[in-house]
């Protein structure tokens, strides 16, 4: 046990000495340590009221000043505290659609690639029809169909965007299984499980760390999209912020704090899940480590 | 919407794929099969997936307006919503393949006609779009590519990743805030004045108000265009063939237009026309921000009222263009490049 544990702690440590050169990727994951706990910690100072119509105390549509730094929106809530707030929404969903996305994508693209046949080749046809269809236009339905619930947004978004993965994950399995060793341990018994559990999944798992981090990123692009076009779980997020400033003309109004504060924050956030995601894929990927990329 | 470092996978996944030796026609025989698959099976899934709304189908489709108990009855029957779920599914089977799509509560019009006056307006302003971005897209990563490492290769790749982290929508606001309430320079909403003039003039007020969702468009379609093409010719630049052609002596630009151009240009033009339903929901989104008179903004309406029967309509319609799109772009593809026929 020890043994394993000391070499699992090298091989962090390897990962780390070269994650750790890979500067975007680096200030990325600082970004998102920031965000994340500033939307863990917020309970402790704030709660939802912020979010309520009838506290907004402030002037309506006020620029920033000292008492509401980022300005406040057509209720007089402070917009500072409603992004502080929103960051919740808006992390949760992108980080469970992309969950359910991955888990999705994992557990077909491992049964597509280990069970050739017709298992995989019906399996295949399924994912390669999801993938034609246009995932913003299916999320929008499933989600105007089963109606405006956090749980529904992250299934809507999930549900349409796991064949990329499976598509990753299935040709990595091919790969992984042409390899000798997968025969040797058939030979000595190994059936479906234990081939694909102990052996395809931890070779997978690496590339599957880095995509599902792009994954998040797309994600709560994704959220953003479905709240501004009107289906939304009803709670704040950045991107419910900005359907209500569009409601409210805030453009037209010359409002620029309402805009530009939610947005720059998606933008920050998707962008360090982006960078993050891409170095941890050189780091991960021999392909591309090769290509000294 | 997949992440921006995908490389030109198709190619490598096809040619392996495909059996050896497949005629062009048969190929093609093949993928028009699997597109009438595709799409046998966006209207099976439509069916059942508008089946899924809680509720009562004609009460839905009333969006709750009072009805009497009598009218609740007469509307169902007029829909067939009385008859056993498989006698309505081949109902729904026979008028979808007849292009009867049912008619809007909302615009009290069939769904078709609907499409048919939006349809227009959609075409422009994405077509233009599409071809400003690819044109931009691919030249810029063309040049970001073949210097890899430049300045101007990080400026380039830096701007995409900034502009791919930006939301449609966000950035059409941005436009709206700036372009339109501070400078005033471009209408904020539609595709003509009230007071349009006719003839050249008209044409002018319409370019008029295209250039913000334009630009919007532009701004997140061409920075994926961009990436792609500077990941395809990067594959090719290590090549030996690319060695062999300056070993000859030939000039840089040659090296570049007349070998490794033509290869790393075909990869990626068929991955922007597999990745067409990006170009959908693009549309979708920045024809709702300028309240652009074309297909995306009355899908949204749809959504918006809610209207179901315009929603599925629509959503048939979109679904079933882009598995045509992808299905050409396949074909195409296989005729173009002959590595790819031969494998």
């Amino acid at each position: 046990m020890s043994v394993t544990w000391t070499r699992r702690r090298m091989a962090f440590g390897r990962f780390w000495d070269t994650f750790r050169g890979q500067r975007p990727g680096v200030i990325g994951l600082a970004i998102l340590v920031v965000a994340v706990a500033a939307a863990l910690a917020a309970p402790l100072f704030i709660d939802e009221s912020v979010t309520g119509v009838v506290r907004g105390t402030g002037p309506k549509m006020a620029p920033p000043s000292w008492d509401y730094p980022f300005g406040t929106d057509e209720s007089g809530r402070s917009i500072l505290l409603m992004v502080w707030w929103g960051s919740r929404t808006s992390l949760l969903i992108g980080f469970l659609a992309a969950l359910v996305s991955m888990l999705i994508g994992t557990v077909l693209g491992i049964a597509a690639g280990h069970f050739r046949g017709w298992i995989g080749a019906v399996i295949l046809r399924v994912t390669d029809w999801f993938l034609v269809l246009p995932s913003l236009i299916t999320a929008l339905v499933l989600a105007a169909i089963l109606g405006g619930s956090t749980y529904t947004i992250i299934m809507a978004i999930g549900i349409t965007t796991w064949p990329t993965t499976a598509r990753l994950i299935r040709a990595q399995t091919l790969a992984v299984e042409a390899r000798p060793y997968i025969e040797r341990s058939k030979a000595l018994g190994a059936g479906h499980w234990h081939v694909t559990t102990r052996h395809v999944l931890p070779n997978v798992a690496p590339l599957l760390l880095a995509s599902t981090t792009l994954e998040v990123a797309s994600a709560m692009v994704t959220e953003s999209t479905l709240a501004f076009l009107g289906v939304s779980a009803n709670k704040t997020s950045w991107g419910t912020m900005l359907r209500g400033s569009y409601d409210w003309g805030a453009a037209n109004n010359g409002a620029w704090w309402y805009i530009l504060i939610p947005g720059l924050c998606i933008v920050a956030v998707v962008m360090a899940f982006t960078l993050f995601g891409r170095a941890l894929e050189a780091v991960l990927n021999p392909r591309l480590r090769k290509a000294g990329a | 919407m997949t992440a921006p470092l995908e490389t030109a996978e198709p190619a490598a996944a096809q040619a392996a794929a495909g059996p050896a030796r497949l005629g062009t026609l048969r190929y093609a025989l093949s993928k028009a099969g699997g597109a009438l698959l595709s799409i046998g099976m966006v209207i099976v899934g439509t069916f059942f997936l508008f089946r899924l709304l809680p509720g009562d189908p004609v009460r839905n489709l009333a969006q709750g307006r009072n009805m009497t108990p009598e009218q609740l009855d007469l509307e169902r029957h007029r829909l067939g919503l009385d008859l056993p779920l498989f006698d309505q599914f081949l109902n729904f089977i026979g008028q979808t393949l007849r292009f009867d799509l049912g008619a809007s509560y909302e615009y009290k019009r069939p769904v078709l006609d609907l499409i048919g006056d939006r349809v227009g307006a959609t075409l422009l302003l994405a077509g233009t779009s599409l071809v400003i971005a690819v044109s931009l897209g691919l030249w810029q990563g063309m040049r970001a590519g073949w210097r890899h490492g430049s300045r101007f290769d990080r400026f380039s790749t830096g701007t995409s990743l900034v502009l791919w982290s930006v939301p449609t929508f966000w950035l059409g606001l941005l436009l709206l805030l700036v372009f339109s309430s501070w400078f005033q320079w471009f209408p904020s909403r539609g595709i003509q004045d009230v007071d349009a003039p006719d003839g050249f003039g008209y044409v002018l007020d319409v370019a008029h108000h295209m250039v913000l969702p334009c630009i919007a468009m532009v701004g997140v379609l061409y920075a994926q265009y961009l990436l792609v093409m500077r990941s395809s010719l990067l594959d090719e630049v290590g090549q030996d063939y690319i060695t062999t052609a300056r070993a000859k002596g030939l000039r840089d630009d040659e090296v570049r237009k007349r070998h490794a151009v033509p290869n790393a240009l075909l990869p990626t033009v068929t991955l922007v026309f597999m990745r067409i339903g990006f170009v959908v929901g693009g549309a979708v989104t920045v024809e709702a921000v300028f309240s652009w008179p074309g297909l995306g903004e009355l899908f949204y309406a749809a959504i918006r009222v809610p209207d179901f029967t315009l929603m599925q309509g629509t959503f048939m319609l979109i679904a079933v263009s882009v598995i045509l799109m992808n299905t050409l772009a396949d074909v195409v593809y296989h005729i173009l490049d002959p590595r790819v026929r031969s494998a």
